[in-house]
């Protein structure tokens, strides 16, 4: 501890009760367990917090809590787990790496559970397989244009709030919080995010339709669930992103539908 | 696959049809309490009223069917769409703790079960007789008065009033953000006009058989 105490002297260690889903494979039976965290610096991440219990597990010869992570910065979605029964914690628009042990009390306890969806199996304990999502992305998330080398900047004039729009969207980093929070376990921000962000783009206008057609339709045949607008979603986003990307997905969607789009020979189709 | 095929199989094309439904039996339900609050203009207003729906004729059997086919399509949506969203999630949270989702959000499928109980008895209390003392077919005036005479009726009335005003509250904003009609906000869930809506329809409801049971009409 002596490191995070250097860095803030004044915080006190804490000791809190983890009670973990642990959860050997994927077609075993899973069950919570509870763990003692002792001496846990306020100042340490989530993350780094589960390191240290690992560690004091691996030392007394037991399996360490396996948990996804990557970045530890906040921007490559792996990590995220349901804390305290919010997706990745208390704090607002934060991953779970960037949530840090200052956001608890000492003695307090703290639920660990993976994210709960048909669509996000477990593998192993707090990972979940999300590939469904990488499927979503595959049946229309892209432009279909020989890009080439990069033209001239100022040859394609965006205008800002149309960029802004789009950055705000393409800002999602996948991590599946707002699958984990809704309560009908839907992909329907996710996905909207990634229509939303070409649809205010000019490259993203030749296929439009098509990519809002086959990424609905893939979200669904993936096993996610509807859209209620509970809102839970938006709040989980540890980007922010918001629910009117789900209304622009549904306008798409609807128009595509209107407007009977041929979906043969095109690369997305489902 | 035919688009409509395609549309209706998917959670946003179910979503727009309750969506479109819900607006149709919103503004019903609207002109409804409108022709009902004549019941503060005394017998010969409300009577009168009542004589003039049953003069439209075919008219009001269009109405009747464009509301029939309304709810059927809206429970029948809502049906599919709750059997999606449970197998959707197949283990639940040890923990999950609602953040800011409106109770009225959570309770929407326990209240449109209400409501639908709550259509049927109130079909058979005002418009077929099935359920009332002393039904006449012209005397809306006094079937409202009878009607209203006994607490425990009046108390299923209020409550299915609640519902109502419940899944308005969520139901009107939700139901023209599922069809893309509002614009982008910085805030998109608070919803002022779905408040206004949900206290008006409730309130308007509600006042007639408390005024009934409270003596205020008879």
């Amino acid at each position: 501890m002596s490191g995070a105490s250097m860095h803030n002297p004044g915080a006190k260690p804490m000791n809190l009760t983890l009670h973990v889903w642990r959860q050997a494979g994927a077609n075993v039976a899973g069950r919570i367990v509870d763990y003692p965290a002792k001496d846990i610096s306020p100042d340490m991440s989530f993350l780094e917090m589960l390191d240290v219990v690992n560690e004091r597990l691996i030392e007394g010869g037991q399996d360490p809590i396996a948990f996804d992570h990557d970045c530890r910065e906040g921007i490559c979605g792996s990590c995220g787990v349901m804390i305290n029964g919010a997706a990745h914690g208390p704090m607002k628009a934060t991953t779970a790496c960037q949530l840090h042990m200052r956001s608890f009390k000492d003695g307090d306890d703290i639920w660990i559970e993976p994210w709960r969806a048909k669509a996000f199996p477990v593998v192993k304990d707090l990972i979940v397989d999300r590939s469904a999502f990488d499927r979503i992305i595959q049946s229309g998330g892209f432009i279909s244009a020989p890009t080439g080398t990069a033209q001239d900047a100022n040859s394609l004039p965006i205008g800002k709030p149309d960029a802004d729009l789009a950055m705000d969207n393409a800002a999602c980093i996948g991590c599946g919080a707002c699958v984990a929070a809704c309560p009908n376990a839907s992909a329907s921000l996710f996905t909207a995010a990634k229509i939303n962000h070409l649809a205010v783009l000019p490259q993203g206008q030749p296929e439009r339709s098509k990519r809002a057609l086959a990424m609905v339709d893939t979200m669904d045949l993936e096993g996610f669930g509807g859209c209620t607008l509970f809102g839970e979603c938006q709040e989980a986003c540890p980007k922010g992103i918001s629910i009117d990307a789900i209304m622009q997905m549904n306008r798409d969607y609807i128009v595509a539908s209107a407007t009977k789009v041929d979906m043969k020979e095109w690369a997305g189709s489902a | 696959m035919s688009w409509q095929m395609r549309f209706w199989s998917s959670t946003v094309g179910k979503k727009v049809v309750m969506a479109v439904t819900g607006i149709m039996l919103v503004g019903f339900v609207i002109a409804h309490m409108l022709g009902n609050l004549q019941m503060f203009l005394g017998a010969d207003a409300m009577n009168g009223y009542a004589a003039f729906l049953k003069s439209t004729g075919e008219l009001l059997w269009v109405a009747r069917a464009g509301l029939f086919a309304a709810a059927v399509l809206h429970i029948v949506s809502a049906v599919q769409l709750t059997l999606i969203n449970r197998a959707a999630r197949p283990t639940e949270y040890a923990k999950r703790e609602p953040q800011v989702s409106t109770l009225a959000s959570r309770t929407l499928r326990v209240g449109g079960v209400i409501l639908a109980v709550f259509i049927v008895y109130h079909l058979g209390h005002f418009t077929l007789g099935t359920f009332h003392p002393a039904f006449s077919h012209t005397g809306v005036y006094g079937n409202v008065i009878i009607g209203f005479q006994s607490v425990w009726v009046v108390l299923f009335y209020v409550i299915a009033m609640a519902s109502l005003g419940m899944h308005l509250f969520h139901g009107v904003w939700a139901g023209f953000r599922t069809l893309g009609l509002q614009k982008r906000s910085a805030s998109p869930i608070q919803r002022s006009a779905a408040l206004w809506v949900a206290i008006i329809v409730w309130a308007g409801f509600t006042a007639i058989p408390v005024a009934v049971l409270l003596g205020i009409l008879n």
